[in-house]
Formats: structure tokens, C-alpha cells, sequence
């Protein structure tokens, strides 16, 4: 989707702001979220993708004045309701709860006995390399341009860089395809490749000098070019 | 904190209490999940396995040739099974950095957690359009006739820049280089800066 996610080339930003000796975490909830998120990925209660598609969908205004685990909260949180795994009413009820005890620990509301059984773990985010069959259908210094499309759904393919042409660097190898991966309509992993943009090709007569670009395209993202 | 984090609103910290208590309840969330989020992140952290890899690759042509086309073996020397790293080497002349612009990737088991800035909206927008200026920004002038090469994250490959080597190092060993090694030169946006002199000694 054209969502507020895509950021690449936008202006009006301005200069990059760098905090000086930042910490791991700002605030103890930072930590919390993400051990929400692994914890739900580990669970097999959202793939990267729905994970990456959760978090575009935010309201746009909201996306740009949250910081970063604000996003993944939202994400989690709308796929979460999404699936039927918690429901708004419960979430709203509990933070009700805790807007009166900012200082409680989440286990405060939970309702009898922690159930047992549940164990930390890491190795959710699983590579997405595939042994699939099948010849990719470009090769390193092949010419490609990129397609110009505009989907609704979930994509890796920046608008900056749709319909430019650009040259294979690379084959990376098969890759899981986010595009189908996100919506629930399974992996259909296919060839993914580096693909290097002259900065003239993307920018135009902006572009700053001797600049080139490479970005991982799947293949339904290229067209041969010439 | 400056506008990269403003105070959270309390709304926001009640509703993630409220989301982790619920998972809490479901034997979603394991009990001790949040300690060990923050002893791995906040405690456990040594010198970063990229820095390490690169004071070897910087001593040992060798593995500096399996760094830059098998990282996963290179890595593997570490106790780290990571098989989607590339590895893109800094020379005379060219330049990488590496962005993210559609969300925040980034390669968490050789350079840890991301810095705010690499996550927000500025860096993101403004690497692939601008990187001459944005380094400049960080204090890094590259001449006109050095090429950089972006390398925006769009799928799973993860990128690490393997900076070069500062003059005034030609004698040091691979555990007296990692020290010098900091994460912004592996990320493309400093170059890794020359030991600091020796004190002067006092008379």
C-alpha cells in the first residue's frame, strides 16, 4: 500500500536527530513490547509480514508522532483483535485498570493463577530462505526495470523506485514473498535479487553526484528492460 | 529527550500493562519474558559480534575474502548461525551505508538494537534521495568522486558495512582493534576514527 510507512525521498523531516549515550530502552514498557512481539511471533500468532502490514496500517497522522514501540504496540494490538485472540473490550477494561495504577505490573490484573507452561523464546523470526525448484529468470548484469504498480495490500517495492529501470547485482537466492505472505495466502516463495538504481534513474536532475542505490526486488516486482 | 522521544503519553504504557496482562493470562507471554528481553539487551551486551568480525577481516585476508562472500561461515567463528548478512566492503573508492526506508530493519544479532535515529522518519526519508548531505550531517564528507552505494533493507538480507582500516593501526592485533570499532562506521555513517595519540608523558 502508498501507506505513511514508505518513506523514502519524502522531504520536510529535517536534519537527523541523534541522542546522545541512548539508552537500550527509554522506559520499561519499551521492553515489555518487545517481549509481546516476540512472544506472539513465537506462537505462531502473526508472520513477519502481517507483523510489518500490522504497524502500515496505523493511522497516518498517528504513525508519525509515535515512536517506535508505539508502532509495534498498535501493530500487535490491531492483529491481535484482528484474529480474535484478545478482544477491545477486555484490552480497554485492563487499561482502564492500569490508567489508575501507572506504577502496577501487568501481572496485577491478571485474573487467578499465571498459567505455567509458557516459556520465553527467541527463534521466531525463522530465516525466510526456501529450498524451492524453479530457474530465476534474470542473472547478474541483466537490465530490469521495476513495475509501476499501486496495491492495496502489503509490498517491499518502494513507490521511489517503481518503474525505473536498474540493473540485477546479485541473486540472493529463494525467498518467502511478502506481498502474498502477509494476507494469508501463504509463502510462494520465488527468486529474490539485488538490484542496483543509477541515483540519476531515481532522482532525476536532483540527484546528488555518483549515488547509486540497491534494493532486494522480488521477482513479480521486475520486467526485463533493455 | 528531544522530539525523537517526547513523553509518552500514560495512555500508551496503560494499554501495553493491559495487552501484557491479558497475554500474561492466555500462557502467551511467558512470566519471566520481560527480564530476559532486557538482562539479553541491557546486560548481556559485549563487544558487538560485527566488530569483531571486522578487527579480523582487517588482520586476516582471509577471512576478510569469507566476511564478503560467506558470511555465514565467517559469522559461524563466532558461535552465530546468520545467514543473511551481506557484507559490503568501504574502499578508496566507494561508500556504503545501509537504510531502511520502509520500516526499520536491521541486522540485531551483529550490531544489536537499532538507534532511535536509524528508525525515524528523517534518515529514512532522506538516505536514498540525499546521502552526501545526511553524512554530512554526521560529520563525514565524502569527495564527489567516491561513489556511495545505498543499500535499503526491502526484504530479509541484512547489511553491515565493513569500514576501512584508520591509519595509525598497522601494529595493533585483532583484540586491539575491536575497541575502535563503532557501530555508526558499520552502518555507513562514520568512518571507524584513528586510536587517540598516546598520553604525553608528564616530566
Amino acid at each position: 500500500m502508498d501507506g505513511i510507512h514508505d518513506l523514502g525521498g519524502m522531504q520536510g523531516f529535517g536534519p537527523v536527530e541523534r541522542e546522545a549515550n541512548e539508552p537500550v530502552f527509554h522506559a520499561p514498557w519499551e521492553a515489555e513490547v518487545l517481549a509481546i512481539m516476540r512472544a506472539g511471533g513465537s506462537r505462531g500468532l502473526y508472520n513477519i509480514d502481517e507483523f510489518r502490514h500490522g504497524i502500515e496500517r496505523m493511522d497516518p497522522a498517528h504513525y508519525l508522532r509515535a515512536t517506535y514501540y508505539e508502532k509495534w504496540l498498535d501493530g500487535i494490538t490491531r492483529l491481535l483483535v484482528e484474529k480474535g485472540v484478545v478482544s477491545e473490550a477486555d484490552l480497554a477494561a485492563r487499561a482502564e485498570f492500569f490508567r489508575a495504577r501507572p506504577d502496577a505490573p501487568a501481572r496485577e490484573a491478571v485474573k487467578g493463577p499465571l498459567p505455567a507452561g509458557a516459556r520465553a523464546s527467541w527463534d521466531w523470526l525463522q530465516s525466510s530462505v526456501r529450498d524451492a525448484p524453479g530457474a530465476p529468470r534474470f542473472k547478474p548484469g541483466d537490465a530490469v526495470v521495476t513495475r509501476n504498480v499501486h496495491p492495496h495490500g502489503h509490498t517491499r517495492l518502494p513507490r521511489y523506485v517503481r518503474g525505473k529501470r536498474g540493473v540485477i547485482h546479485r541473486l540472493h537466492g529463494i525467498h518467502v514473498y511478502p506481498d502474498t505472505n502477509a494476507h494469508g495466502q501463504g509463502e510462494q516463495p520465488q527468486p529474490l535479487y539485488s538490484v542496483r538504481f543509477e541515483g540519476r534513474e531515481l532522482w532525476g536532475e536532483s540527484a546528488e553526484p555518483n549515488e547509486q542505490v540497491h534494493l532486494d526486488c522480488w521477482e513479480s516486482y521486475l520486467l526485463p528492460g533493455r | 529527550m528531544g522530539k525523537n522521544h517526547p513523553n509518552v503519553d500514560p495512555y500508551v504504557v496503560s494499554r501495553v500493562r493491559a495487552l501484557e496482562s491479558l497475554l500474561l493470562e492466555k500462557g502467551i507471554l511467558a512470566p519471566d519474558a520481560v527480564d530476559r528481553v532486557i538482562q539479553r539487551y541491557e546486560n548481556d551486551t559485549g563487544p558487538m559480534i560485527g566488530a569483531r568480525a571486522t578487527a579480523r577481516a582487517w588482520v586476516d585476508p582471509g577471512y576478510k575474502r569469507l566476511l564478503l562472500e560467506d558470511s555465514k561461515a565467517a559469522l559461524a567463528q563466532f558461535g552465530l548461525a546468520y545467514d543473511v548478512l551481506l557484507v559490503v566492503e568501504n574502499t578508496p573508492a566507494v561508500h556504503n551505508m545501509v537504510v531502511c526506508t520502509l520500516c526499520s530493519c536491521y541486522p540485531w544479532p551483529v550490531l544489536g538494537l537499532p538507534p532511535t535515529w536509524y528508525k525515524m522518519p528523517a534518515y529514512r526519508s532522506r538516505a536514498v534521495s540525499e546521502p552526501r548531505s545526511v553524512l554530512k550531517e554526521f560529520g563525514l564528507e565524502i569527495p564527489a568522486g567516491r561513489e556511495i552505494r545505498v543499500w535499503d533493507s526491502s526484504a530479509e538480507m541484512r547489511y553491515m558495512v565493513l569500514p576501512r582500516r584508520p591509519p595509525g593501526t598497522e601494529g595493533l592485533g585483532e583484540e586491539a582493534l575491536v575497541p575502535l570499532i563503532n557501530r555508526d562506521a558499520l552502518i555507513g555513517v562514520a568512518e571507524v576514527p584513528p586510536p587517540a595519540p598516546p598520553l604525553a608523558k608528564i616530566r
